[in-house]
């Protein structure tokens, strides 16, 4: 069930876009309904969410998954998405990546057992210049080193 | 340095409204709004500007501008594509960050010069920060009765909305941009029609990389040739570069178009570690690498760097040093190509999971001797062949990597490891 505060973000993003054009919001009320699902969407939440804004289920499907930043099945609490490309490889990010594959015992895309914590390596996240980096959440933590990364992972352990 | 887009970057607060104002910042907009500045005239400005646009493609954006169907009442749109997603650049974030009124300046007086009343900046999604400091930045600008219907009573209207992505490179190409701001997949559409006649919602549509907007208020608040002068001959302006990788200070440097790459290197700090330049990739991933020798002697300008073999693309400069194995590398970037197609062209879908599988067998140890004929020949095949340039940008690197560092690959090939000993 989408929540009535889930439906009032919702139509915020709503009144966006031009009458009869609600559908654009989907990309959002995607992102709303799964934060609110505990980090995934269900077959069942993607078609609410269709039927709310008036559109195919099928197309809501379709961007659900299109784009990356979606999960479809039981996610961590927290995501550390860790970029590996180009600017972020030259500067060291494989180590970070094997560093953060020993200390939290799983590999990338896994999650941790008491399902705190899933590694996951990204492309690009537009932050070059601060690379190595990676992202929880909505925040973005750069110019890292293995020390930064171990304080990072003891705060999340911790519960922040 | 630092004139334009980061001009305001020293003082406090530089993305509130009243340091913006306190430089100048929405003069021009005062002045549209008090109907002593027409399109014709902005438009050419931009054109005396030399601007070109900073997304990649380097289109002049006040013939961008002069396409638009001006004078038809239907609803028209601009978009600002901060999708920002091409590897190696970094710039638009700090725009977003640092500039955000800059930005709303610029897609206002576009949207005033297209008649187009509504505009949509696209921002990826990973970039809360930035959209939160955009969101605050609209807000003042509401408050302040800069943006609406009618504003200050004037016969001008612009509203001014953000959308979101939700990861996807591909949404940075600016019809899927168009398509997933309708909430589809962001798949490109054939061109033609263009955007200009058929954009978001079918209406006539004028997409802009955040920088190009960002620099319109300072170019016609001192004139088109004023900023055309701090450049170079087909390359006006100054120009944000991304300088990453193996450099001590990476950072991005607005700085005029056309001085030599290697001040640019000198104000990064140069390599680190006391290494030796190895290759250069000056315009994002998607544009070819160079050698050390051709980058030295390149200047950062559209035709300069094209004359030395590649492109400015959006002035993502990604340097490497002799630690830097380039087989590694172009696997990396193949991969990410292969992740990162939209699957809707066959030569594209196929072609960027065959470079990826050819490429990750070589570092496998199980390359083959036909591999490196096989991998220009899936290259070639692409290139050309796809709707739109996503192909093209897997198959550039892939070209240039293979002809300036031939031997690498070779003795990949033949060892089963890097040729590079303390290859990263
Ligand atoms: C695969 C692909 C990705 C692109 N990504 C971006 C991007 O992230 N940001 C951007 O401004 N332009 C991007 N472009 C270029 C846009 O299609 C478009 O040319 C640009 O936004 C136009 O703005 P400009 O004229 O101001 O440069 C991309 C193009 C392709 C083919
Ligand atoms: S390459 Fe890592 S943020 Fe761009």
């Amino acid at each position: 069930m989408i929540s009535n505060k889930a439906k009032k973000e919702i139509n915020s993003w709503v009144e966006k876009y031009p009458e009869g054009r609600q559908s654009s919001a989907v990309m959002e009320a995607l992102k709303i309904v799964q934060s609110e699902n505990g980090n995934s969407l269900t077959t069942e939440l993607i078609q609410e969410v269709a039927d709310y804004l008036d559109m195919p289920g099928i197309a809501a499907q379709e961007v659900a998954t299109f784009y990356e930043n979606y999960n479809h099945s039981p996610m961590a609490k927290n995501v550390i998405r860790v970029c590996h490309n180009i600017s972020c490889m030259l500067n060291g990010s494989d180590e970070l990546i094997t560093h953060l594959e020993s200390k939290t015992g799983v590999k990338t895309g896994e999650v941790t057992q008491d399902g705190n914590i899933c590694v996951k390596k990204v492309e690009c996240l537009g932050a070059c210049v601060g690379a190595p980096m990676l992202q929880i959440d909505d925040k973005y933590y750069e110019h890292l080193t293995l020390e930064k990364v171990d304080a990072i992972i003891d705060g999340l352990k911790e519960g922040k | 340095m630092n004139e334009v887009c980061f001009k305001n970057i020293d003082k406090k607060e530089p993305w509130s409204l009243s340091t913006y104002e306190a430089s100048g910042g929405y003069s021009v907009w005062r002045k549209i709004l008090k109907g002593e500045l027409s399109p014709e005239n902005i438009i050419d400005e931009l054109k005396a500007s030399g601007l070109r646009g900073r997304g990649g493609a380097g289109f002049p954006t006040g013939l961008k501008w002069s396409f638009m169907p001006r004078n038809s009442d239907i609803q028209k749109y601009v978009v600002c594509n901060s999708d920002e997603g091409e590897p190696g650049t970094c710039k638009d974030r700090d725009i977003l960050r640092f500039n955000p009124h800059s930005v709303i300046e610029g897609m206002a007086i576009g949207g005033y010069v297209m008649k187009a009343s509504v505009g949509y900046n696209y921002i990826r999604g990973e970039f809360m920060e930035p959209f939160y400091r955009f969101e605050a930045a609209l807000k003042e600008a509401y408050k302040t009765g800069l943006l609406g219907k009618n504003i200050s009573g004037s016969s001008v209207s612009f509203d001014l909305y953000t959308h979101l992505g939700a990861g996807a490179y591909i949404c940075g190409e600016e019809t899927a941009l168009i398509e997933s701001l309708e909430g589809k997949k962001g798949q490109p559409r054939f061109k033609p029609p263009f955007p200009a006649n058929v954009g978001l919602y079918g209406k006539p549509t004028t997409v802009n990389n955040t920088e190009s907007f960002a620099s319109v208020p300072e170019i016609l608040a001192k004139g088109g040739k004023w900023f055309h002068d701090l450049g170079v001959k087909n390359s006006g302006g100054c120009k944000l570069f991304s300088v990453t990788g193996h450099v001590k200070r990476p950072a991005n440097f607005e700085v005029p178009m056309g001085i030599p790459f290697k001040d640019l290197l000198d104000m990064a700090g140069g390599i680190r570690d006391g290494r030796k330049l190895k290759a250069v990739i000056p315009g994002g991933s998607s544009t070819p690498v160079l050698t050390a020798d051709e980058a030295l002697a390149m200047n950062m300008d559209y035709d300069s760097i094209e004359n030395a073999g590649s492109m400015l693309g959006a002035g993502s400069v990604i340097v490497m040093d002799d630690s830097t194995c380039m087989v590694k590398t172009l696997t990396r970037l193949a991969h990410f190509y292969y992740d990162e197609s939209c699957g809707q062209c066959t030569p594209c879908r196929e072609g960027t999971g065959w470079l990826y599988r050819i490429l990750k067998r070589i570092m496998d140890g199980d390359g083959k001797s036909g591999d490196l004929d096989l991998l220009n020949n899936v290259g070639s095949n692409i290139l050309g062949n796809t709707i739109c340039a996503l192909g093209d940008a897997a198959a550039m690197p892939v070209e240039s990597f293979l002809r300036n560092f031939s031997e690498e690959f070779e003795y990949y090939i033949e060892n089963g490891k890097s040729m590079v000993k303390d290859n990263v």
